[in-house]
């Protein structure tokens, strides 16, 4: 892994590395470590030192309905906002793909609002929506009730979905026109010549190779979708209406922080801990084999 | 591309066109928002045109929000985690590359890990450690039933806390790793042979030549940490502390714009939150792209 040339001072060495790995400990393995000595233990109610309960805080969790609907909300979330943000991501790569005269200006306009902060875009998306002021409760003039996300738990989800899916087209984007163009030109230049049109060629050359990317993204966006939600939830709806939006992250933050239930947030963290290494595993093993197509 | 292809042409154009309608009419809606005056903006469905208030919201937004000092500390919070980030992500990756001490593969996987776990599903116990940053150290030595008489260190309510917890990852010494191992070794025995100690070669050669890279990881640092919502809504609740993003919780329907909210001064100091990582992401594109795709996460 190193060097054949190496500096022979391991004082310096171990010195550099040092101011790493104290924030690592300090920041990352102690609060995991941490994490889990709350996730088995319950801290008394008249103080002292917390006691070991074994799964008690996870069977409380498990037995909560609450908990099975933060569960299922966020992975309604989850592959719904990937799938909006997604195809309509590949759909504008493909295009932009076929290079015709101004795709480069496109190709700048459609990475920006990745750049943009959670929480800024998922207020701008709470006016838009919003039901009694901004733009699309227009149509509730012509369908009284039609659209209310302040009450109605499906339209929250939508808007949270639409917003989060939104802000990851350009991130998409960028990585499936990368893949796009790393294609070699030469194949595709032999398929138009066999006389393949765009369509064709697209359907049976460039989506099946662009397959390793789209599952490197699909992965990305599930993890981001799981960890980087708390930002629109917490603007746009609060986690409701009747917890409708009541995301796995949101929920971990309400009952830690607002129900200061230090071991019940413990326990359900440590459930999403276990849910994004996996995805994270799957995703590095992903980049070791990641096909180089030369 | 090849042949001609005029029907079909069209509709690329018009789906790039339409593409880029919908990516951009967000924004607009927001914008013309903050023309408007208070009914004007509560009108369903609002006026596609500009109206004559603009200065005055965004002077309104401006003042509320007191974006004066709220984008002063986003600005300290992205700028001390861009440096912090690249300077000890380089000074580690040069650590595990050119050096040969016992045990270092293991501390690059320890610090390799942290890739997996980001700070939003840790974040109550980090939350504890920020209340003392030196209460992990104490324990650890009281392991060994030492007491080292460290004070307590609470970084609530400090920069220090804002920016520390958001260094502790390993993106960049991965990045950083990647790079170190693509130099040739002969300018590190030409180095050497000329006399050149480790910091000097480190200084000297290393860091001009990793400049692209170091851009590119500051952009996508600088972007991350001013978009950060959770970790300052937890560690600052002193007004003077807040950072942009966190004074966005509190217009709507807090305290600050009143109920129901006052969308035009609202969508106001959304934009105001917004430009700041825009201009930099404008400017600096071709870095924020190329942080993107390299570090992979």
């Amino acid at each position: 892994m190193g060097k054949r040339v190496t500096f022979g001072n391991t004082f310096i060495g171990i010195a550099l590395i040092v101011p790493q790995l104290l924030l690592v400990f300090t920041f990352f393995y102690w609060p995991t470590g941490e994490a889990l000595y709350w996730a088995f233990t319950l801290e008394p109610p008249f103080g002292g030192g917390n006691q070991w309960v074994g799964w008690q805080n996870f069977e409380t969790v498990f037995s909560d309905p609450k908990y099975y609907n933060s569960v299922k909300v966020s992975l309604i979330f989850a592959v719904g906002t990937t799938t909006m943000s997604i195809s309509f991501a590949l759909l504008l790569a493909l295009f932009v793909d076929r290079q015709l005269p101004g795709y480069r200006v496109y190709r700048f306009a459609y990475f920006w609002p990745y750049a943009l902060a959670a929480p800024a875009v998922g207020l701008a998306f709470r006016f838009i929506f919003a039901p009694q002021a901004g733009f699309v409760s227009a149509i509730n003039t012509y369908f009284p009730g039609a659209w209310n996300p302040a009450t109605n738990g499906n339209d929250a989800m939508l808007l949270i979905m639409l917003a989060n899916a939104w802000k990851m087209v350009g991130y998409n984007f960028i990585f499936l026109l990368a893949g796009l163009q790393s294609m070699p030109r030469a194949l595709l230049e032999a398929a138009a010549l066999d006389g393949a049109g765009a369509l064709r060629r697209i359907r049976d050359f460039q989506l099946p190779l662009l397959a390793p990317t789209l599952f490197f993204v699909l992965v990305i966006n599930l993890t981001e979708s799981f960890v980087d939600s708390f930002g629109i939830v917490e603007i746009v709806t609060n986690g409701g209406p009747a917890n409708a939006t009541d995301l796995m992250v949101f929920k971990i933050y309400t009952d830690g922080f607002v129900g200061k239930d230090y071991s019940l947030a413990a326990a359900q963290s440590i459930i999403l801990m276990l849910l994004v290494v996996a995805l994270t595993v799957v995703q590095f093993r992903f980049i070791e084999r990641r096909v180089q197509y030369t | 591309m090849i042949e001609r292809t005029p029907i079909l042409n069209f509709v690329t154009h018009a789906i790039l066109l339409s593409g880029l309608v919908i990516l951009l009419l967000p924004i607009f809606i927001v914008l013309i928002a903050t023309t408007h005056d208070l009914p004007t903006v509560n009108t369903v469905p609002m006026p596609l045109w500009p109206g004559s208030h603009m200065l005055e919201n965004w002077s309104a937004a401006w003042t509320k929000g007191d974006f004066a000092r709220a984008l002063v500390n986003s600005l300290v919070v992205a700028v001390g985690v861009t440096v912090g980030k690249i300077t000890i992500a380089a000074l580690s990756a040069f650590s595990i590359v050119y050096f040969r001490y016992p045990g270092r593969t293991v501390l690059f996987w320890l610090i390799f890990i942290t890739l997996m776990l980001p700070l939003e599903v840790r974040i109550v116990p980090t939350y504890a450690v920020a209340a003392d940053a030196l209460r992990p150290i104490k324990a650890l030595f009281s392991l060994g039933n030492i007491d080292i008489g460290l004070p307590e260190w609470n970084l609530l309510n400090s920069y220090t806390g804002l920016i520390l917890p958001l260094i502790a990852t390993a993106t960049g010494t991965f990045l950083y790793r990647q790079f170190f191992l693509t130099v040739p070794e002969e300018l590190c025995e030409s180095a050497k042979m000329d006399g050149a100690g480790p910091l000097r070669f480190f200084w000297d050669i290393l860091i001009p030549l990793s400049a692209t890279n170091m851009a590119a990881l500051a952009v996508i640092m600088f972007v991350y940490a001013w978009n950060q919502f959770l970790w300052p809504l937890l560690v600052v609740n002193k007004p003077h502390m807040m950072t942009a993003t966190v004074q966005l919780d509190r217009i709507v329907p807090g305290p600050l714009f009143g109920q129901p909210p006052i969308w035009n001064e609202a969508m106001a100091a959304t934009l105001i939150v917004m430009i700041p990582p825009l201009i930099v992401v404008i400017m600096l594109q071709r870095w924020f792209i190329r942080g993107l795709i390299q570090s992979d996460k």
